[in-house]
Formats: structure tokens, sequence, C-alpha cells
């Protein structure tokens, strides 16, 4: 799967849950979401290796 | 994930209320909240006549949104800081939105006022280019309310950027700010309007979900001079906390309201040539402009989407 995160695309080859993801990368799940073939999706969530995952950090401000 | 309203496949967990909604539930849900807040504090009655300050972002376009949706008919301002690659795109998204509402929004051409852009103003008057942008968003944001007749200023400000904004106040001590902030501060006829916030109980997290899952096209990227701020650092640690113990932010700021106190606002005199709430005979908006000799009339350029046939002219 292609996974966008910061302007940068990752590719993982195994299928896994959304949380495990998130756990891989260091994202904190409170500041971001994750849209999944352009759906939101919840952290339990099984992503298989066609989809295409936007991480969406959600933080702004100063 | 179930919805835990239909039992429908969910879109969102929402750790802090043991739930998970569908996307249907979760709109619902936070617009109900943004009701119930609005409602309960007092914040907007009948015969007001708001105007929200728009940004672009998730926050202040979603607020936009959900007002017009909920029966609170809003025009929207925006400051216009001329910033490269930020500014433009930003107020293309807010056209979008007013198109889609059939309102009117107002733009302070900030870089055309003053001929300069925001850093330089900045540097000339030797303040950090967050506090001079300050200083003039509270000035034309009140500035348009009061010559436009509107006497209720709505921002965006959520739970983290009020959580954010308390923590660092406590952190540091700052007796001066600590409790200030509130959901309503009210305003002086003929002087300042009453400024209000909406999502004060709603989350970031939240408010992009609510545009994502409205088709609110929002700017994602921060505005580059916010890139080092502290408040991103505060937020950033009440979510780690937000992540290992679900509700903390809410708990936060609910515990402040209950222990805020109404404080008065000090006695302050008016701005000789403006009006503006001041301690002294000029505020600082003017001291601004007459150090850059510019004309103290504002006007604003207007785009009015009410009309379909309408088209973007410029109104003084």
């Amino acid at each position: 799967m292609k996974v966008e995160w910061n302007g940068t695309v990752y590719e993982f080859d195994k299928s896994m849950t959304v949380l495990r993801l998130l756990e891989r990368l260091s994202v904190n799940r409170e500041s971001h979401l994750v849209v999944v073939n352009n759906k939101l999706v919840t952290e339990d969530s099984r992503l298989e290796k066609d989809d295409e995952v936007k991480l969406i950090r959600v933080i702004s401000g100063g | 994930m179930k919805c835990r309203v239909c039992g429908q496949a969910a879109c969102i967990s929402l750790k802090s209320y043991n739930t998970a909604l569908c996307r249907e539930d979760f709109v619902a849900f936070l617009e109900k909240r943004v009701l119930t807040t609005i409602q309960k504090y007092h914040l907007i009655n009948e015969t007001d006549r708001p105007i929200v300050a728009v940004s672009g972002g998730k926050d202040s376009l979603s607020l936009w949104y959900i007002m017009n949706k909920l029966g609170y008919p809003a025009d929207g301002i925006y400051i216009d800081l001329g910033i490269e690659d930020y500014s433009s795109p930003s107020l293309t998204k807010i056209r979008n939105v007013a198109d889609v509402l059939k309102r009117k929004v107002y733009v302070f051409p900030f870089r055309e006022v003053f001929k300069k852009g925001i850093e330089e103003l900045a540097r000339t008057i030797r303040r950090p280019p967050c506090s001079a942008c300050g200083t003039i968003k509270r000035y034309i944001m009140n500035r348009v309310c009061m010559d436009k007749g509107y006497n209720t200023l709505v921002t965006g400000h959520n739970l983290d950027d009020e959580a954010g904004a308390l923590f660092g106040n406590i952190l540091y001590w700052k007796d001066e700010y600590l409790w200030k902030k509130n959901l309503l501060l009210e305003g002086t006829e003929g002087h300042l309007s009453k400024k209000v916030k909406p999502l004060f109980l709603c989350s970031e997290r939240e408010m992009a979900a609510y545009a994502i899952l409205n088709n609110i096209d929002y700017i994602y990227e921060e505005c580059p001079f916010s890139k080092n701020a502290k408040s991103l650092t505060y937020k950033s640690m009440l979510n780690k906390l937000e992540e290992a113990s679900p509700g903390t932010k809410l708990q936060f700021i609910k515990g402040y309201l209950k222990q805020v106190k109404e404080t008065e606002r000090k006695e302050s005199d008016f701005c000789t040539f403006c009006g503006y709430p001041t301690y002294g005979d000029m505020c600082n908006f003017c001291r601004m402009l007459e150090r850059f000799h510019i004309d103290k009339t504002i006007s604003f350029e207007e785009y009015d989407a009410r009309d379909l046939d309408t088209q973007p002219e410029v109104m003084t």
C-alpha cells in the first residue's frame, strides 16, 4: 500500500491495521486522521496492499 | 468499529466520549455540540448580527458552514496578509465556501494598504510577525463589525487552541492572561464588538473530520510564520496526554470554565481617531497607520455570493 504523510510517500507490502500503521510511523492518533481510498476510517480498519492511504495532520495555528 | 447510534460501519472513533460514529451520526453529533454551546452559554441571540472570522482553515470554514446550517446566517471577514503561496489559496477556499453558503465575505488587503508584507512591517516596528498580525487582525475584525453593522464577531478557536493557551499560561503563570479566556467576551456599544467562540469544546481532530466529511476544502498548510510557535508544542504535548488518557483536554477546559470568574475589563479610553479602546490617546493600529503615512480611512474589498450573478466588486 502507498501511504502519504507529511509530503512523503511510504510503501508497505504487508497488510496491517490503521493502528499498527500509526504505531510503525510513530504518529499520534489524536493529532491525525486517516483517509483510505478517499474515505475516513477508524483505527481498527484493515489496510490491504492496493489501498491508498493519507495521514492528515490536524494541528494548526500559531 | 460500529457506529454507536446506528450500528453501521463507523468512520471515526471518539475516545474521549468512549464512542465511534458513522458519517451521518458524527455530523449530527458535532452540529448538536456547537448548537448546545451557543445556547447554553448564550453566545448568539436572535437579534444579533454575527460575522465569522475566516482564515481558510478547517475550523473557521467549518464553523461558518455550521452556523449557516444551524440557522445563524453569518457573513465572513478575511485579512489577506499577502503571504506568498498561502494567502491567495486561502482566499480561494473562502470564496468557494461563500459560494456554497451564498454569503458575503469582506477582505482586508493588508499588502495593498501597507505597501509591504507582514514580515517587513513587523521588523520595522520591532515586533514578532505573529504579534503584529494579532494586533492588525483584532483591530480590523472589530472595525468591520463597527463599520458594517455586525455586533458579534465569531471565531473558530477550538478545544485544542484553548487547552494549549491555558497550558502555556499556567506553565509560565501568566496571571494577566490566565483568567481572560472565555467563550464570550462582552463588547462596548459603539466601540468594541462582542466576541464568541462556539468551538470551545470541539477538538481539532473533530473539526478536521467534519470538514473532510462535508467536502469543505480547507488549506492544510500552516502559516509559514507559525512553524516554531510554542503553542504547537503545547498542543503536541497535550495530545500525548490525550492518547494515554482520553478526555484529558476536555476535562482540563471544562475544569477551567468551572473555575473562571467574570473578570472585569479594565476601564480604558477610546482612540481619538477611530474610537477603538486604548490606554492612550491613539490606539496601536492608528499609531501604525500614522507611522507609515497611511490614510486612516479603512476600506474592504467585498465578495458577495448571495446572488449567483454577482461578480466580486470593490466597495469602500
